[in-house]
C-alpha cells in the first residue's frame, strides 16, 4: 500500500483514500493543436522505468489534486507537491537526485 | 524431434524414463538471424511458431530476459472467451479460441484446453442491458454466446449466490465454448516446436539496446553481445515502453500491476468459469482444485510484478458474497504481472517508424486468450510487411486517427 503525504492538509494518506490520475505536467493541446499532438496529449505517455511525475487526488480527504514523484520500479516516493506548477519545482528535482544520482533529469 | 504419446509414456515407462529428449535447446546466439523476436511470452513464441509454420521463415531467435513463459504468460489466470464487442476484436479473439481447439494436436502437446463455459454475470440493469448488446453484436460476428437468465446461471453453477448482499444476478453472458488452457504448456508447447523448426530460444538474454541505420533496425545489443537481425519484432507485453524508448518512438500505453491468486485445493465445486464484473471478481477452479481468483489492477504505473494487499481485499470480498462457500477457503499464493494498457484498452499489432521493427503488446490485462490469433496476426505482419485482415484494424496510428476499438466495457474487469 502506498501512503503519499497531500500538499494541501498534511496527511499521510492511504493509498485507498486517494485516487490516482496518471502522468503529471502535461501539455494541454486544445482547438488549432495537430492531430499527432492531440493524440500525444490523450494517449502518448512517458510510462518511465523509474522516476515518474503522477496527478493524485486526495479523494477521500480534502478533495484537492496533488502530485508526486515515485519510483515506478520500487515504489519509492521522493515527493508530493502542489498540483499549481507546470514543471517539477526546483527541491523535488534535488530530493530524486539525491537518491538517484544516474537520473537523467526532467525532460 | 520425438513425438508425445501414449505409446512413448509406455515405451518410456519400460526403459525408467530415460529416453526422453530435452523439450528445447539451448542455443548460444548466433550473429545474425532473419528475424528476432524480444519476448518468449506466449505471443512471442506464437509469433515465431507461425512465422515458421505459414510463411517458412525459421532462421528466427526468440529473446528473452528470463525464462521462457516468465512473464504474463505465465502469471495469468488463463480465461479464455471471445464475446468481445466491436467487430475487429471478435474476429481475432476468435480465431484465436479456434486454434486452442486444436492445439494440442497441431503442437503435439497437451495445453489441457477446457471449454468448460464462461459466464459474464449482469448484476445492475446496465449490465443487464450492455451483455444483451454483446450477445447480439457476437451473434452477427459468428460467435456464439448467449444472454441467459439466473435460473440457468444457478443451473450451471450451483455454488453462486443468486441474491447477493449488494447486487441480485440478473443473468449472464454465457459462452459455453470458452474456457480455461494450462498456461504454461501453452508457452512450453510453441517452445518446444519452435526449437523443432530449428529456431533459436535464448533465455537469460536481455536486450539492451536497439541498433538502426538509415530508419532500418540492423540488430539489438543484448547482454549475451550484438545479435544482428533483418527484422525485429517486439513482443514484450509490459515493457513495451522500453523497447520502444530503445527504438526511438513512443506508445499509447502504460504498464501497471494485476494481481492473482490461489486457494487451498478443494474437492471439485464449480466446472466454469465465472467473471463478476461489478462487485469486481473472477474464479475458476484448476484442474489441481485450487480455486483460481482474479481481480482489479491497480491504478498507478508500476513495473514491480507485485500486487497491493488491500485490491485482494477488494476481490476476496466480492467473490465470498458471490460465491459464500468459499468464506473459509485458505488462499495460497498470491502474485502479480505488469500488464500494459493502452487507451481504448484494445491491443496494438503495428509497423513502427523504423521500416523493419513490428510491434505486438497493449493486450493488458487480457491477452492470454489471443496468443495464438495474436501469434499468427503478427507473424503475416513480420513476413509481408504490412498487417493481413485480422490487424489491420489494430495498427497504433488509430490513436492518431480516432479510430479507436473501444473494448473498455468488454474488458472492463481484468481478465
Ligand atoms: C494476474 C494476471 C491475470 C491475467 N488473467 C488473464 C486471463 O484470465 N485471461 C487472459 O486472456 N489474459 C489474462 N492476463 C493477461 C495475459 O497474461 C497477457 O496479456 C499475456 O500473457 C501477454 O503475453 P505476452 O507474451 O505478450 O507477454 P509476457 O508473457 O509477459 O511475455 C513478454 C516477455 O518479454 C520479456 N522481456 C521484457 N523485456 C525484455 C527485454 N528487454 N529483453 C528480453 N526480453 C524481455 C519478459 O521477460 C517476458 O517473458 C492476465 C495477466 C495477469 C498479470
Ligand atoms: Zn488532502
Amino acid at each position: 500500500m502506498l501512503i503519499l503525504e497531500c500538499p494541501y492538509c498534511g496527511v499521510a494518506a492511504d493509498e485507498t483514500e486517494l485516487s490516482p490520475g496518471g502522468e503529471a505536467h502535461l501539455v494541454r493541446q486544445g482547438p488549432g493543436s495537430s492531430d499527432q499532438e492531440l493524440e500525444s496529449y490523450l494517449f502518448g505517455r512517458k510510462n518511465p522505468k523509474g522516476v515518474h511525475f503522477e496527478r493524485w487526488r486526495h479523494s477521500y480527504g480534502c478533495g484537492k489534486w496533488f502530485h508526486a514523484a515515485r519510483c515506478t520500479m520500487t515504489l519509492e516516493v521522493f515527493a508530493t507537491y502542489s498540483a499549481q506548477t507546470p514543471v517539477p519545482p526546483k527541491n523535488v528535482i534535488n530530493a530524486i537526485k539525491a537518491k538517484r544520482p544516474d537520473w537523467e533529469g526532467w525532460t | 524431434m520425438k513425438r508425445y504419446s501414449a505409446f512413448a509414456i509406455a515405451r518410456e515407462a519400460a526403459r525408467y524414463h530415460q529416453g526422453w529428449e530435452r523439450a528445447w535447446a539451448a542455443p548460444t546466439p548466433k550473429a545474425h538471424y532473419d528475424v528476432v523476436i524480444v519476448g518468449a511470452g506466449g505471443h512471442g513464441l506464437a509469433t515465431a511458431y507461425y512465422l515458421g509454420k505459414n510463411f517458412g521463415i525459421t532462421n528466427v531467435a526468440v529473446i528473452e530476459k528470463g525464462w521462457l513463459g516468465g512473464g504474463n504468460t505465465g502469471r495469468n489466470t488463463t480465461i479464455i472467451r471471445s464475446n468481445y464487442l466491436q467487430d475487429p476484436s471478435a474476429a481475432i479473439y476468435e480465431k484465436a479460441r479456434s486454434l486452442y481447439e486444436t492445439m494440442s494436436q497441431d503442437l503435439n502437446y497437451n495445453v489441457m484446453f477446457s471449454p468448460r463455459g464462461v459466464m459474464m454475470l449482469a448484476q445492475t440493469e446496465h449490465e443487464v442491458r450492455g451483455y444483451q448488446r454483446t450477445a447480439f453484436a457476437n451473434a452477427l460476428q459468428g460467435v456464439e454466446t448467449k444472454f441467459i437468465g439466473p435460473e440457468k446461471v444457478k443451473e450451471l453453477c450451483p455454488i453462486i449466490s443468486l441474491d447477493g448482499p449488494r447486487y441480485p444476478v440478473l443473468g449472464a453472458l454465457y459462452q459455453a465454448r470458452g474456457g480455461t488452457a494450462r498456461h504454461d504448456a501453452v508457452a512450453w508447447g510453441y517452445a518446444r516446436a519452435c526449437s523443432d523448426m530449428g529456431m533459436d530460444i535464448i533465455q537469460q538474454c536481455e536486450v539492451t539496446g536497439v541498433r538502426s541505420e538509415a530508419g532500418q533496425v540492423t540488430g539489438v545489443e543484448t547482454s549475451k553481445g550484438h545479435i544482428g537481425c533483418g527484422k525485429l519484432s517486439i513482443v514484450v507485453a509490459g515493457h513495451s515502453g522500453q523497447l520502444a524508448e530503445m527504438a526511438g518512438f513512443r506508445l499509447p500505453m502504460e504498464a501497471i500491476a494485476l494481481q492473482a491468486l490461489v486457494s487451498e485445493p478443494i474437492k471439485p465445486c464449480m466446472d466454469v468459469v465465472i467473471m463478476a464484473n461489478t462487485v469486481h471478481g473472477y474464479m475458476s477452479q484448476s484442474d489441481k482444485g485450487e480455486m483460481v481468483i482474479g481481480g482489479g489492477t491497480d491504478g498507478f504505473n508500476n513495473y514491480t510484478q507485485r500486487g497491493s494487499f488491500h485490491h485482494v481485499e477488494e476481490t476476496v470480498r466480492a467473490l465470498v458474497e458471490t460465491f459464500p462457500i468459499i468464506s473459509r477457503l485458505k488462499m495460497l499464493r498470491q502474485w502479480g504481472g505488469i500488464v500494459d494498457m493502452t487507451g481504448d484498452r484494445s491491443p496494438i499489432i503495428t509497423k513502427t517508424p523504423l521500416g523493419n521493427c513490428f510491434l505486438n503488446g497493449g493486450w493488458g490485462t487480457g491477452g492470454f486468450k489471443a496468443i495464438p490469433g495474436s501469434g499468427w496476426a503478427m507473424a503475416e505482419l513480420v513476413a509481408k510487411g504490412e498487417p493481413g485482415p485480422l490487424a489491420a484494424a489494430f495498427g497504433m496510428d488509430r490513436f492518431v486517427e480516432g479510430r479507436f476499438i473501444d473494448e473498455s466495457v468488454a474488458a472492463g474487469v481484468a481478465h
